[in-house]
């Protein structure tokens, strides 16, 4: 049948009606698995409810009535100089060696471990992102040189570059954030990077520049909002490594400074209890793995969420079930529909969960 | 051929880094700051004037910068990593001193992880979905949220408090045993387990997904189909190909592994290299942090190029770039 | 009827005026060479892939041009050097006179709101993150020529003059069907009311009876605004049906060009007999009676082209002379003026090619 044949036959078509639903946005389907997803509430709301500890240290103190600070030899000590255990004397979780109240200790840890981890993923973020575009985009020697820079920077051991300036300088809560957030924007910017590299040569990019597009606005309008998913995704499992980061500084006496309590310093502390004081040991460590689980948890339920095809660490809700059967082909992240396919092999899989309890690497 | 090219190119590349870790190190340890204070830094907290000026003419801190920059470009190529003026030790024995530990420490726990992590892996991919599988996901997660030193910490006192309370004195922090002795592997049995744990998880993870993949490729579906036993298939095919990204990742690890060592020396009193770092700091001994400095940029160096190189060797499709 | 959006009435073109002497376009010599480079980030061009090499043409204002050869032929680069998505190796190109080639991007944008593009795939062509409103009313914002209200009225005008529902504005691409995808991607290019559109295979990705209405569509619209065409195809029924004038090229090269009748009644070029025989035809005694030309062998790789002929190789007339001398691009004995064939041993009216035997390339 002709062209010219086919053309009287048309006249006569309708073209398909579009579907009648009203059109949901990727973000709101991706809600909508995600509210059906247990595992993902829970570890929302135990994120939220660490939050609240945190912010609610002061009155935590004010409650149990032990300023943060104080030391009580007396009662929070006993005969042999030691910590005193749990529910003794009104320390609902005992006291550190100097008979401070270990519940407020944690509580006021909370916030510098939860403060230091949100804002460095922040930073590390927004500004991994836009190199990683930029890198990305460009390419050429703009590219040349920064994914040198970001190889090296994720090959090298940081934790060997914190204790260098540790020693240099003093340690404080500046350096802490200055060098996690120095050492995660390397490992966002390469898969940013990658991603940006296979996404330019998308065509509705190239009509964006047909139209006389400008870089800037198709590297924010029209890449971007194809990679925020898989960004959302590696932010919040940045959260615990930067966490983790942070605690094992402190832990070695390059983070955080006394006396500000913060998980890693009250750990490093007590270390050398272990004998006579368990309580100091394992109600920090608590604190500590439920937050860094919770934002695994919570970071492996936004991956699904976005794309139910990949296999879960814990498939337990309803809404996986059914989905449990496909497996995306090897690694490859199909970002048209924000959705990351593959599963071990592919650095989405691999990087920051890898580092949360890999130590001090993002 | 191409092979000795390759490692030709990777030596030039690796010198080249180490040489900017080295000129970073000492800008950032010897420049911009007074004369004074950088002795000061260097003899430690407690120096007297003496020692000072002995600094300051061991060092010439008191020549321009680049006659300084040579002087410590050209101590490296020789060997000399400088003097604790602390201990009044040559930093290269201090190394020596402190080697036995973390070796001990890195080769056991590595052992150990690969092979707790592949055989998991392995045994859940080919068992997806099964009882054990789902345990071995969940032991998955938790070792992956737990950062190195919770878990050292932990596994002391649950274990090692347990153990001493009931009378069995098998294990032992610290290191003073000579190696392959009984005291020595209980000396060291916790340390690779804290070392290993964190690290099969990550390994676990990665080879059970992998192998999945590989399983689901068609040239494993044509293996089968040819008769071969499951076990074959498995262990001459699948694995084989599956193992590619363990070992990009043992190249990455390499970085963190000296992170890892020096938390677990800490939480084990285990006085190797990691546990003289970190004691080196609050004492202000600044050429051994140096030293060791340099020392783990060039172990980061070597060891990156010897993982590219397996790489390459493992997986014939890599053509050596 | 009216333009609301400049206020001019473009169609008053009246519907006879001769405009055939108004050149739009003008490629003079085009080359675009693709380096091969060797091995590590400074190696050296080993050699080139010539996708174009030397191709001049004219489009006329109004009329359009129509584009065919095989895959890999080069037509894809040659338009997109045209629209200035790729830079060019050597050669000219002209846009009502002035010269376009390689100009920045600066430079380039008053011109990037006269030519427009629309691509093959509907489904690649639009960004899935994108609402249609947003996609289309995408060339009023980069060239700030309508914002606001103004600019949703503008969006939903075009919608509806290109057959969708503008209450769809705010609906993603997701939920069209490919017909209709493509629309969107018309009404996109059509936004600025440009002089020129090059249209890249519109039709190949569609169902054939939505082609017919895409071509429906492309038709009016040419009419109501006084468009020119770049009309690349493979399928040469459709560009018989829309073109006023074909080019053949073949690998880099114009093999034959001219009138669309003219090409398509009286080939002369061996290739573009071949190609016009195996197309199908409607009626079924016509397609019996013709011979089919059946060329061996597959195209060869741009990158090391034959020499002299790039077609001798395959071609049931080839003799030595084709293997050593590039022919001309030229008027043949009897033909019209715009009829032009870069051909040795042209096909005669009334010849029937033998059955091509395999040769060797020389």
């Amino acid at each position: 049948m002709s062209v010219t044949e086919l053309q009287f036959q048309a006249a006569s078509v309708q073209d398909a009606p579009a579907v009648a639903i009203q059109g949901r946005s990727q973000w709101q389907l991706t809600w909508r698995r995600l509210r059906k997803d247990r595992v993902a509430i829970a570890s929302v709301v135990v994120i939220l409810l660490m939050i609240v500890f945190a912010l609610g240290a002061p009155v935590i103190a004010a409650i149990v009535g032990h300023p943060v600070d104080q030391a009580y030899p007396n009662i929070g000590q006993n005969s042999f100089g030691n910590p005193v255990g749990p529910g003794v004397h009104g320390f609902p979780l005992g006291t550190d060696e100097i008979g401070r109240d270990l519940l407020v200790r944690i509580a006021y840890g909370a916030r510098i471990s939860l403060f230091v981890g949100l804002l460095t993923t922040a930073i590390a973020t927004v500004l991994g992102v836009t190199l990683g575009l930029v890198a990305g985009y460009f390419g050429g020697v703009i590219d040349a040189i920064l994914a040198r820079f970001f190889d090296a920077a994720l090959a090298f051991p940081f934790i060997i570059l914190a204790l260098a300036l540790a020693s240099r300088f003093r340690p404080s809560l500046t350096i802490v954030i200055a060098v996690i957030s120095f050492f995660s924007w390397a490992g966002i910017s390469r898969i940013v990077r990658g991603q940006t590299l296979s996404l330019k040569e998308k065509e509705y990019v190239e009509a964006a520049r047909s139209l006389g597009a400008g870089p800037t606005r198709i590297m924010f309008l029209d890449i971007l909002p194809n990679l925020l998913g898989p960004v959302l995704v590696l932010a919040t499992l940045y959260i615990p490594t930067a966490v983790v980061f942070e605690a094992t500084l402190s832990f070695l006496g390059i983070g955080i400074p006394e006396p500000a309590p913060s998980w890693g310093n009250i750990l490093g502390e007590a270390q050398s209890f272990y004998q006579v004081a368990w309580w100091y040991i394992v109600f920090p460590s608590l604190f500590l793995l439920i937050t860094t689980l919770a934002f695994n948890l919570l970071g492996d339920g936004i991956r699904d969420a976005i794309d139910p095809r990949t296999e879960r660490i814990f498939a337990g809700s309803k809404a996986t079930r059914g989905n449990r059967g496909r497996r995306g082909k090897r690694g490859q992240l199909n970002l048209d529909q924000a959705i990351v396919v593959g599963q071990g092999g592919d650095q989405l899989a691999n990087l920051p969960v890898t580092n949360a309890g890999g130590d001090v690497t993002p | 051929m191409n092979i000795l090219r390759f490692l030709v190119r990777r030596i030039i590349t690796g010198i080249i880094v180490l040489w900017l870790v080295a000129t970073g190190t000492f800008f950032l340890f010897f420049a911009a700051i007074p004369v004074e204070t950088v002795a000061r830094n260097l003899a430690g907290r407690s120096a007297s004037p003496q020692v000072l000026n002995q600094v300051i003419r061991y060092y010439g801190l008191d020549k321009p910068l680049i006659v300084q920059y040579g002087h410590f470009l050209g101590k490296l190529a020789t060997g000399n990593l400088g003097k604790s003026f602390y201990t009044q030790e040559a930093v290269t024995t201090i190394i020596k001193q402190d080697l036995p530990p973390t070796i001990s420490l890195v080769i056991g726990g590595m052992v150990l992880w690969l092979i707790a992590g592949l055989a998991v892996g392995i045994l859940s991919a080919t068992r997806a979905r099964s009882l054990f599988d789902r345990f071995a996901t969940v032991g998955v997660l938790a070792g992956l949220s737990a950062p190195t030193f919770v878990v050292g910490e932990l596994l002391i006192i649950f274990v090692f408090v347990q153990l001493n309370n009931h009378g069995v004195s098998f294990i032992q922090t610290g290191y003073s045993s000579s190696p392959l002795t009984v005291p020595w592997f209980g000396q060291m049995i916790l340390p690779w387990v804290t070392l290993a744990i964190v690290q099969a998880a990550v390994y676990t993870r990665l080879s059970r997904g992998s192998l999945l993949d590989t399983l689901g490729e068609d040239y494993i579906r044509t293996a089968r189909s040819k008769g071969l036993t499951e076990r074959r298939v498995l262990y001459r095919h699948a694995v084989r190909s599956a193992m590619t990204p363990v070992v990009s990742q043992l190249g990455i690890d390499v970085g963190t592994l000296l992170g890892g060592v020096i938390v677990t020396e800490q939480v084990f009193s285990l006085h190797g290299l990691g546990y003289q770092i970190v004691a080196a700091i609050p004492q202000g001994d600044q050429p051994v942090v140096i030293g060791l400095v340099l020392l783990a940029a060039a172990f980061v160096v070597v060891a990156n190029i010897v993982v590219d190189m397996s790489y390459s060797l493992l997986d014939p499709r890599v053509r050596i770039t | 009827m009216t333009d609301s959006l400049t206020g001019t009435a473009r169609s008053d073109f009246p519907a006879d005026a001769d405009l055939s002497d108004d050149t739009l376009v003008r490629v003079d010599n085009l080359v675009k060479y693709f380096p091969v480079k060797g091995n590590g980030m400074l190696g050296r061009t080993v050699t080139n892939v010539q996708a174009v090499d030397g191709v001049s043409l004219t489009i006329k204002r109004g009329k359009t041009l129509g584009l065919v050869g095989e895959t890999g032929c080069g037509k894809s680069t040659l338009a997109r050097c045209i629209a200035g998505l790729i830079p060019a190796t050597s050669g000219k190109v002209y846009f009502e006179g002035k010269d376009i080639t390689n100009l920045s991007r600066g430079a380039m944008r008053p011109f990037r709101r006269d030519i427009q593009m629309i691509f093959q795939d509907p489904y690649g062509a639009l960004n899935p993150r994108r609402r249609v409103g947003s996609i289309i009313g995408e060339p009023f914002a980069i060239h700030n020529t309508a914002s606001g209200a103004d600019r949703k009225r503008a969006v939903q005008e075009l919608m509806e003059r290109v057959g969708l529902n503008p209450e769809h504005y705010n609906r993603f691409p997701a939920e069209f069907s490919g017909g209709q995808r493509q629309r969107i991607g018309v009404a996109r290019a059509l936004a600025l009311r440009p002089k020129l559109i090059i249209c890249d295979e519109p039709v190949s990705a569609l169902d054939v009876s939505i082609q017919a209405q895409v071509l429906n569509l492309l038709a009016d619209l040419q009419d109501d605004f006084g468009l020119s065409y770049l009309f690349i195809a493979h399928d040469l029924e459709v560009v018989r049906h829309v073109s006023d004038s074909v080019t053949v090229m073949y690998l880099g090269r114009i093999a034959e060009s001219g009138p669309g009748d003219q090409v398509y009644d009286h080939p002369r070029h061996p290739y573009s007999a071949a190609l016009l025989s195996a197309a199908p035809a409607a009626d079924p005694d016509s397609a019996a009676a013709r011979q089919r030309i059946i060329l061996t062998g597959d195209v060869p790789s741009p990158i090391n082209p034959p020499t002299g002929c790039r077609f001798h190789p395959r071609c049931p007339k080839a003799q030595d002379l084709c293997g050593t001398a590039e022919p001309a691009l030229e008027a043949k004995a009897g033909d019209p003026v715009s009829h032009l064939t870069a051909c040795h041993f042209p096909v005669e009216t009334g010849e029937i090619l033998a059955r091509a035997g395999r040769r060797e390339q020389r």
